[in-house]
Parts: structure tokens; sequence; C-alpha cells
């Protein structure tokens, strides 16, 4: 009798899905991790094979190295649930043999960025001093190299309380904007864009009171506390009714509410269901309301600009293919350059861990690459640990593809400011 | 032409024979097994996999409950390695009548077949898949038992003991000087040689051929009526215990999980001839209904092959001889000396594959009788090969040895030859193969351990090696690892080209009888996919023909 078919539900579903393998190992041919280490077994082995011979005592080990991408469901053509089936299975493993104290802390993100944001000069200076780095490497196993967040003591909070309020006349409806952690905290300037963005374009911006995702907890196998975090999210969210879309320029936690809370841990909870089919992604809102001629493009302004694209593997797998590339393209002069490859190593936390960080750059290798090849001084990518990685590790800055439009609509005259 | 002397010779290699071959060597009697194809191809390995709590026979055949019972617990102890403890449920579903469970409990404690009453909601916990609707649930100790690994523990436990097990040797001759048996005469089919081994004492353990047997030294009429009874395994394990209906014993009404599957049986019609069973469509119709009752979208989730087994049933006069569910459960044991006056052999017909071990004490305890010897049993004493830890087998075992030997693998440090050869040629020393290469992936089946058990049998074929070794049982039903094992038996195995496609043949073609049957939903998909694989990339039905066919 196992014990996840008490503690998820979503594992009654992904595990039925296992029936439709074929065995053809494309998941196996698509994935980064095995790649990149041979240690691990790979998602075909891990998921739909390895399922089949599970039950009571977890007796896995080399699910340590899945970083939860997400490549191998997506690629899938049978809708095998792979990525959900080792997800669940890691977090049976990690709850038997023990959660170390780092992966309890790293996904705290909330806290974090109350902490560091009063002290964000100390702290960014402290944040890139090797002897610190590497006594927190020794203790609790962040990689020294990993790439850490830069922290603003002017919070997104803070902004809108002070901000000089706009005075565009709303022209189209309200919409709700999920900041994300990371976007309260430490990638101030992309919530501000997008919110700046979103009022010129006619749009009532509500901005929430809010609170983390949970993407965090889940992907580190904290299933419980990442359930309490959803929930909360979504009570947050429902506070300006049960109608107005939920824009995210936070491309990875909005996939979290999309779909992953309910396929990944099984969170089966109406206010969930309400909140995620109603949320969009940033580019992918916009491209909607292009579609539906709600957005006039002519608006924008040239920018002669190639720029080199990273799709994550988080957005990859909300299924909705590219509108970061087809709304950057909508800028007369600009042209996009996507990586066609599957993760940059970051997954979330993964690349942080002392113990992963050098299978991390190994998987991310291609996109550091393609950034360097291609860029002219900046290159674009949709979620803020990816930036981070892939900025740290490729030297080139990275940006959200808000940055493009708050430039092409004149609202700033520096594209990387 | 070889000859062979010994006290006893069984014939037939399926639970009973490998059980009283067992008992007869520990008794301390030189023996030899015959069969005529490989041990527990018949009836032995096409069962269900249940092995009994004895709850099924609580209200119908008593008796038959309480020897399950007491024989569960023995075969767990001597054959762990082949059993798994996996506990087991008896449940009223809705379309069942209140009124028999209460005799089912009446009958249980009057057995001695341990028994406990269990809510609905902790069964459903227990088995979320079950029907919500079940209306009253009894815990009982139903296991499984791998069936070819209990009787190839059987039968190296007997080679332990001096016995000698001869596989695809078919008897031809029985011979009698007067009224006693003397000596009986096989034909060695893989080597096509005649075997002629004089003996004092034949024991008939043929199962459903046992008729045939008996024939061959003029015992005639022993009629043996086979039951079929079609089997299908589904690709997952639906439910991780046994669960039976709690009705009067009925077709259709166990689900049970056995390593990686899960299996609903069985039918129950009289068959004509043990050799052909067919599978018929209904009665298929009939297994994925009754699999509904028990656990709703059971006909959504994927079969993965269908077989039939033949229940071997002495008849009985007393019974029409197309209800074969009704007749004598229990064994039944003849006495040719008084039955036919001939001397030196008996047959034993019939019995259940949890009891198997009873039943060989049974008969060689007539056989010590007829032949004034007193040397009493021991086989519930003493382990077989491979289970003496007593560790039952678990179904993570597979798993567990892989992933422990990846999670253990940097570890090791490489071998100091390959430091020094490294060092040479002036670079790292790599370290050895992390794992062993995984030759079937369905079912976690290394190449070490087919090359293993292919040094011991040379001339095995794929579905030999199959039954030991899972082989080809997963989802693809052989369609990734049957060339995979092919090859490697070509490289490693000391095959030629020509038996290598034969094997690869005769495995594919094998496979098949069981996938025809069930060809809906997704397994239409993989064989689909095998099909392409071995019409596309293999051509298999235009290699070149060898000069005969492999068969054996």
């Amino acid at each position: 009798m196992g014990v996840i078919e008490e503690t998820f539900a979503g594992h009654e579903v992904a595990r039925a899905s296992l029936d439709n393998c074929v065995k053809c190992t494309i998941c196996e041919t698509v994935c980064p991790v095995a790649k990149a280490n041979p240690l691990f077994t790979g998602p075909k082995y891990n998921g739909p094979q390895a399922e089949r011979f599970r039950d009571g005592a977890s007796v896995d080990h080399s699910l340590q190295w899945c970083d939860f991408c997400g490549i191998c469901t997506l690629n899938c053509p049978q809708g095998v649930k792979i990525a959900e089936l080792n997800e669940q299975a890691a977090t049976r493993m990690k709850e038997q043999n023990g959660f170390p104290l780092r992966d309890r802390i790293i996904p705290e993100t909330n806290l974090e960025g109350m902490f560091l944001s009063p002290v964000a000069p100390v702290a960014n200076w402290a944040l890139g001093l090797r002897p610190l780095r590497v006594v927190i490497e020794k203790v609790i196993k962040i990689h020294r190299d990993a790439p850490m967040p830069t922290a603003h003591t002017e919070t997104l909070a803070k902004w809108l309380k002070h901000r000089t309020k706009t005075d565009i006349k709303p022209t189209k409806g309200p919409v709700v904007f999920f900041q994300g952690c990371a976007g309260g905290y430490f990638e101030t300037e992309t919530s501000k864009k997008s919110i700046e963005v979103l009022e010129h374009l006619g749009y009532e911006v509500f901005v929430p009171k809010q609170s983390c995702c949970g993407l965090a907890k889940q992907s580190n196998g904290l299933f419980k506390g990442a359930t309490k975090d959803i929930l909360n999210l979504c009570d947050n969210l429902l506070k300006f009714g049960n109608e107005l879309p939920v824009v995210s320029s936070s491309g990875s936690c909005i996939g979290m509410v999309k779909h992953e809370a309910h396929e990944v841990i099984g969170v089966d909870d109406p206010r969930l269901a309400n909140v995620s089919v109603r949320s969009r992604d940033f580019c992918e809102f916009l491209m909607e309301e292009y579609r539906a001629g709600r957005l006039d493009a002519s608006e924008f302004k040239e920018i002669d600009l190639t720029v080199p694209y990273h799709q994550p593997c988080q957005v990859k797998s909300q299924g909705m293919g590219f509108p970061a590339v087809q709304l950057m393209e909508l800028i007369p002069g600009v042209k996009v350059i996507e990586s066609n490859e599957p993760c940059c190593g970051i997954a979330g936390t993964y690349g942080l861990k002392a113990e992963r960080y050098d299978t991390a750059q190994k998987i991310g290798k291609g996109v550091f690459e393609h950034m360097q090849n291609y860029n002219e001084g900046v290159g674009v990518c949709d979620t803020e640990t990816c930036r981070w990685q892939i900025a740290k590790s490729s030297g080139v800055k990275i940006v959200h593809p808000v940055w493009l439009l708050h430039h092409a609509l004149g609202l700033s005259d520096n594209l990387l400011k | 032409m070889r000859t062979m002397d010994a006290d006893v010779v069984v014939i037939g290699g399926g639970a009973t024979g490998a059980g009283v071959v067992r008992d007869v060597a520990m008794r301390g009697f030189s023996a030899v097994l015959l069969d005529k194809a490989d041990l527990g191809q018949g009836t032995t390995g096409r069962y269900h996999g249940l092995l009994h709590s004895g709850g099924r026979y609580v209200v119908s055949d008593p008796e038959s409950a309480t020897e399950c019972a007491e024989e569960n617990e023995i075969v767990t102890r001597i054959h762990a390695d082949a059993v798994e403890k996996t506990g087991g449920l008896f449940v009223v579903t809705p379309d069942d009548p209140m009124e028999f469970s209460d005799q089912w409990t009446e009958g249980a404690t009057k057995s001695k077949v341990p028994w406990t009453e269990i809510s609905t909601a902790e069964a459903l916990r227990r088995e979320p898949r079950l029907n919500p609707g079940i209306k009253r649930a009894f815990a009982v100790h139903d296991g499984t038992v791998d069936g070819w690994q209990m009787v190839w523990g059987a039968a190296h436990s007997a080679e332990d003991h001096g016995a000698k097990v001869l596989t695809y040797t078919a008897v031809t001759e029985i011979i009698r000087e007067g009224d006693q048996v003397t000596a009986v005469i096989a034909h060695d089919l893989k080597n096509d040689e005649q075997v002629t081994i004089t003996t004092r004492f034949v024991i008939n353990t043929a199962g459903p051929w046992a008729g045939r047997i008996a024939d061959l030294v003029g015992c005639h009429d022993v009629e043996v009526v086979p039951g079929r009874g079609i089997m299908i395994a589904m690709n997952h394990r639906l439910v991780n215990t046994v669960v039976n209906r709690c009705i009067y014993p009925a077709d259709g009404d166990i689900l049970v999980p056995v390593h990686t599957v899960s299996i609903i049986g069985t039918t129950d019609v009289k068959a004509d001839d043990p050799q052909r069973l067919a599978i018929p469509r209904n009665e298929v119709q009939q297994m994925f209904d009754s699999g509904e009752a028990l656990i709703p979208g059971f006909r959504e989730a994927r079969a993965v092959h269908a077989w039939a087994g033949a229940r071997p049933l002495f008849k009985d006069k007393r019974v029409a001889a197309t209800d074969t569910r009704h007749m004598s459960r229990g064994m039944s044991i003849l006495d040719h000396g008084t039955r036919d006056g001939v001397q030196g052999i008996v047959s034993i017909i019939g019995g259940k594959l949890t009891t198997y071990r009873l039943m060989a004490k049974n008969v060689v305890d007539v056989m010590c009788d007829q032949l004034g010897e007193s040397r009493p049993c021991t086989t519930a004493d003493e382990a077989v090969p491979g289970s003496a830890d007593g560790h039952t087998y678990v179904i993570t075992h597979r798993l567990r040895e892989n992933e422990k030997a990846r999670a253990t693998h940097l570890e090791v440090k490489p071998k100091a030859t390959d430091v020094a050869v490294a060092a040479k040629a002036g670079r790292t020393p790599s370290h050895a193969a992390i794992d062993d290469q995984i030759i079937c992936e369905c079912e976690l089946m290394s190449r070490k351990m087919l090359t293993d058990l292919l040094a011991e049998q040379p001339d095995a074929t794929l579905d030999d090696l199959r039954r030991q070794l899972r082989l080809g049982m997963g989802p693809c039903q052989g369609g990734f690892c049957s060339m995979r094992a092919t090859g490697v038996a070509l490289e490693d195995g000391g095959i030629d080209i020509e038996r290598a496609t034969g094997l690869l043949r005769l495995f594919l073609k094998n496979r098949w009888i069981g996938l025809w049957p069930i060809l809906y939903g997704e397994q239409v998909r993989q064989t689909a996919l095998d099909d392409w694989i071995f019409q596309g990339t293999f051509d298999v039905e235009h290699l070149p023909v060898p000069e005969s066919e492999v068969e054996l």
C-alpha cells in the first residue's frame, strides 16, 4: 500500500497515464539531464517504467538528479505524465529519506525578500563576497558560483504606494496583476514595466496584496507547504472577483497556478480551478488581445535589434507556443532568435545546489552559448531565476520581453534600464 | 542412446511434479523428473498467481480452505523468494447479495482461515481504485506466488538432494515386466536422443496429460477433463492486494497483483485438448465486465496479455462433465495396482498450486506404503535454494537493485589493473559501467541475468528464459527487448545466426497468441509500433528461412 496514493490525489491521474507509454524513448532523447549526467537514469526509466515497480517504501535514488523541467511530458506523443510521475516519486523519496535543511530554506522566497530588501545594499554586497559564499556552500550547500538575485530597497509594494498615479483613463477592462515573489522583491523593474505597459495600453491594473505561489516548495518536494501557499494565493487573487484575467510576468509562477499545482501535487480545489483557467502569462495575454483586435501594434516604435531568446522549460510546459517571440516581433525592427534548447539548468532552484551545480551548467551550456553568439547587448527570457542563471553564466544582460515593449511604447528612453 | 537408473521417475514438470521429485529426493530416493517441455509450461505457469489464504473455499469446500490456510504459511516460508505477502480482501460489491458474506464469515471461522472484517472506508483507503459502492470487506492472508520461480526453486532443491531434472524430454514408453513397471523410455527432443531409465516406481504428475501417460502403461480410462480458464494481465498494478469478490466461487471474481501486473481471472470451460486452448472473445469481454465490478474504469485500463490454462480435473461421474468448476477440487490419487493391476505406478491428478507441497507429500506417502519404506516427509522443514534468508519477494526488488548500484557507483573505486593501464596510456581510469545494461526495460531484466541463465541453459528458447526472467512480459511484449535478447544470445550465448533468427520468430509468434484476443485501446498502439519495428526495420517475415524452424 503506497503512501503516495494517500498523500497526493494527482498521483492517481499520473499513474493511470503510464498505460499510454509505448516505450518509444522520445522522452529520453530530449531529456537535458540525462545528456548532462549519466547518473540520471532518464525520464522513461524513472517514470512509466519504474512506476510499475513502486509500492510501499521508496527505493529510488537516481531521481535526485531530475530537475523537473517537464520537457519529457511536453514531448511525449502519447500523453504520459512523465515529469509528474517523477516529481511525485522524488517527493516520496525525500519524505522517506529526509529533506536537507537547504531544501527547506531556499523555497522561503517571500521571507527572503522581506529580510533582504530593507538591507538591500548590504545584502547585495555580502552575497558578492567570495569568502562568504564559500562559507555558505560549506554550511548549507548552495554553490559558491550559483547566481544570486539582486535585492532592492524599493519593493514593488513600496513603489505602488509612492508612485505618481497614471492619468491615462482605462479604455479596456480591468486585469489583476500577479507579480510573484521575485517580481515583488528582486525583479521589481520587470513588474513595474509590466504594470506601466498594461496601463498604457488602456487596462485598469489591480495589484492585490499577494503571497508566494508555492512553486519552489513544490519543486523541492514540500507538497504540503506548497498546497497551503497556492490556495492562500488563490484567496488573495479572488478578492478581485472571479472573472478578471490574472496576468503575470513571472513566467514560472503563473505555470504553477495554471497547471502544476493541479497536475503535480494534485490540488483539487474550486478556488484553484477558478483562478487557473483565467491565468495568463504576460505575453500570452497580449497576444490573445492582439488576435482579438484589441491591441494596436502600430503604436510600437521601431527598435533595430536582433535578440536571442530562451523560452524557459516551465513556460514551455504551459503548452502555449511562443507568445513572447510573436509579441516581440510585432515591434518593427525586432528579430528574435529562439534558443531551441530545453532548459538553462537552474530549473527554479536546482542549479543553486552545490552537488548539482556542474550538471546544471552542462544542461544550460547551449542556452549560454546561444545568448553569447547572437546578442547585440541584450538577451531575453521570461522567468526570473532563468535570467539570473543565464546572465551569470553567459555574461549577457538578460531581460523580460516586457522591457522591449516598454521601450517600444516610448515609456523608457533606455531599453536596458 | 543414454541409460540412467533411478528409484523413482516423476513424469510431468509442473508444480506437482517438481514437488514430488523434491519430496522423494529429500526422503533419500534417487529420482529423475521428466517433462516434454519446459518446467511450469503447462497449467502451473498459466494461472493467476494467487497464493490462496483459503478464503475462496470457506463455503464451497471447507476442507480445501483449511489446507490452503496451512500450506500458504508453509509455501511462504520455503519459497520466500517466489512469494509476495500482498494480503487479500474479500469485498461485497453493489451487485452481490449480502447474505453470502454471513455464510462466508461462519465458514472462515470454522475452517480456520484467518480473517478480520474491516470498514469499507479502510478497504478503500488500502485500495483507492476499488468500487466505492462496496458494502462489506474482509482482510485475509492471500498472497501471490510466481509459479515458475516456485517450480524452479523446488527443482533446484531436488537437484541439491541428488535428483536429475530433464526438460524437453518426452516420455514415449513405459516398460512393464509382468505387472511391474521397470523402466521409462523417453526422447530427448533437443538432442534427438533416446533415454532409458530403469526404475522401480513411476509417479505420474502430468496434469491434463495424465490420462495419456497412464495409457502408455495400459491403465486406460483415466479421464482427465481439462477445465480451460482464461486470464488477462493488466499493464500495471491496479491493486496492491489480492481482491476477491465475496460470492460463491464464480468466473472473473479475483484480481491478483503479481510482479508488475494485475491479473483478472478466470473462466472455467471444458476443453478437448490441453495442448490447444482457445481464448474466446466472449470470455475476454466477460473478464472486463467482472473487472469493472471490482474496479470502476477497468475497461479503460490497458491489458497487455491474455492466456489460457487447463485445470486437470479427474472426472467424477457424479457431476456433469461440462461443469468443471464443481468437480472435485481435491486431488485424486490413483493407485494403478488396485485399479488396473499394474504395480509401481501411481497417478496424482488435480489440486491447487497453493497445496502443491501437500499433494506431493500425500502421493509420496502412498508410494512409500507400497514400497514398504518408512521415510518421513521433510519438505516443510527446509527452504529451497534462494529462500533461506526468509525474505519474501517485494515488487520494488529489481528497481531497488538498479537504483542501489547507481547510488553507490561513485563509491566504487576503479580496478587496480584499470588504473595501471590508464596510467600507462596517460589518461584517467574510467569507472566500471554504472550498472548492468537493461535488456528488457519493462521488466528491468539486465544483460547479466540473461547471459548467466543462457550459460546455465544454452539450448533454452527465449520463452524458456522469459519464464524465469520475465523477458518480454511487460507492456511492450517483446517489442524492444526480444531483438536485444536475440543479439545478446548470438554474441555471448554461442548460438548461430540461423538459430538466432528462429528464436526471435518463435518468441514473436508465441507473444502474438496472447495479444490477438486483447487488441483494443493502448495495446493496439503498442502492437502497431512493435509490428512496424519488426516488419519495417527487421523485415522479420522475409529473413532467410532456416532448414528447420526452431520449435523447442
